[in-house]
């Protein structure tokens, strides 16, 4: 009987190597993960210059929300910058681009290669059954991953709906892994004054925000690392 | 509907919109003949609706036989020029309406959808309401909001301000000049 148990144990020495790595490797990842939620907040060894910088644009309210704190913004600062808007939603970007249009009547510099407008396709669009929504969620992610492969922001600005959270997912992906070190700031819709919404919520809770605003005091009372700001409308 | 520039003076627009939603159950509010009494009798002469997605279709009036005049339509691109020519407002809870028309300053009743599965839109239009910025109903009650309401009691919006937000943002990414 123990003769047995030696040579298993011999012949797992193997597995207990991988094991081993295995959980290194994800005391590693765990560690890193603390890093980028709570070491973030003190890191301040910016690169001089201007940031590339990621806007969704949610739709409706949530896109108005976004443009009005664009507005005050000092652009120069932000540079390169992608906005973002729903395959479905054909105003937002629309809207983006006045809003270039007029910084640049302002500043008489040229938007060529300061502003990129994209769409990404949703997980989920309003009644779609949960069936197909599997395969599109696929698909969404994928795209979701290819556009953020291929932007690499610095600083992400959102603010719902749920558009922003395979960007945010993917960001704080890449900030594990040292693929790109990015700022994600979520502002909370004013629509929102007792309860976050889900995708603040989720930001909240997971962290995954490095900082989170809210337009109404009661808010800030339920969630205490979320910033309290004002109106923003 | 002759809308000739000597009556624009005469005239007072109830603007609807329901934006790009299917709010029916408001439409048809909207239509009953208390309603259009309420709104004759506190000297409005326009009923304009926007329906959007809507299937309800009110009945139209040329407003001849001593009522208030009714026009409808689907969508528009100027939804602006509506909310600008009217003298009260009646909206859907979305933020979007809401913050327009109340930084034109027009009255505004605000009525909210309970058929909305998600229905956080009537926390915005409450709080706002118990701010005494707007007049917040459902449609079952809009016929009452609108024969009590007071629109002296209306306190005016100050326009809120996003430059904290944007100070913030530039403190934590290390941007300094203030």
């Amino acid at each position: 009987m123990g003769d047995q148990d030696c040579c298993f144990l011999y012949d797992m020495g193997f597995l207990n190597v991988a094991i081993l790595l295995i959980i290194g490797a994800s005391t590693l990842i765990a560690i890193r993960i603390l890093y980028v939620i709570y070491g973030s907040k003190t890191l301040h060894n910016r690169p001089p210059g201007p940031l590339s910088t990621l806007i969704v644009l949610g739709s409706g309210g949530h896109t108005a929300e976004m443009l009005n704190l664009l507005a005050v913004m000092q652009m120069d600062r932000f540079k390169p910058r992608y906005y973002i808007a729903a395959a479905t939603d054909n105003m937002s970007l629309q809207k983006a681009r006045v809003l270039e249009d007029s910084l640049m009547e302002k500043t008489g510099v040229g938007m060529i290669g300061t502003a990129h407008f994209m769409q990404i396709y949703r997980s989920r669009e309003v009644g779609q059954s949960y069936v197909t929504s599997v395969g599109t969620t696929l698909i969404a992610l994928t795209h979701a991953l290819w556009l953020m492969i291929k932007i690499r922001p610095q600083v992400i600005l959102c603010n719902g709906p749920g558009t922003c959270i395979p960007l945010c997912a993917i960001a704080f992906f890449f900030k594990v892994f040292g693929i790109r070190w990015s700022s994600i700031f979520y502002v909370e819709s004013i629509a929102r004054v007792k309860k976050l919404s889900l995708s603040g919520w989720l930001l909240y809770k997971l962290r995954m925000a490095d900082q989170l605003f809210v337009q109404w005091s009661q808010l800030k009372s339920k969630y205490p690392r979320a910033n309290y700001v004002g109106r923003l409308m | 509907m002759g809308e000739a520039d000597d009556s624009l003076t005469s005239e007072r627009v109830v603007f609807v919109t329901v934006g790009t939603t299917c709010f029916d159950s408001l439409v048809r509010a909207v239509d009953t003949q208390d309603v259009k009494e309420a709104l004759f009798k506190k000297g409005y002469t326009h009923l304009v609706i926007q329906m959007g997605r809507g299937t309800y279709i009110p009945s139209k009036s040329s407003g001849e036989d001593g009522s208030i005049c009714v026009d409808y339509f689907t969508f528009s691109s100027s939804i602006a020029e509506f909310l600008k020519s009217a003298s009260l407002v009646i909206s859907h809870a979305g933020s979007g309406s809401i913050f327009e028309t109340l930084r034109l300053r027009k009255p505004l009743i605000v009525v909210v959808n309970e058929d909305l599965m998600d229905n956080h839109q009537s926390e915005l239009a409450e709080e706002l309401a118990e701010r005494k910025h707007l007049f917040c109903a459902r449609p079952q009650t809009l016929y009452e909001t609108i024969s009590t309401m007071d629109l002296d009691s209306v306190v005016a919006y100050e326009a809120g301000d996003a430059t904290p937000v944007a100070n913030f943002i530039n403190r934590f990414l290390g941007f300094t000049d203030e």
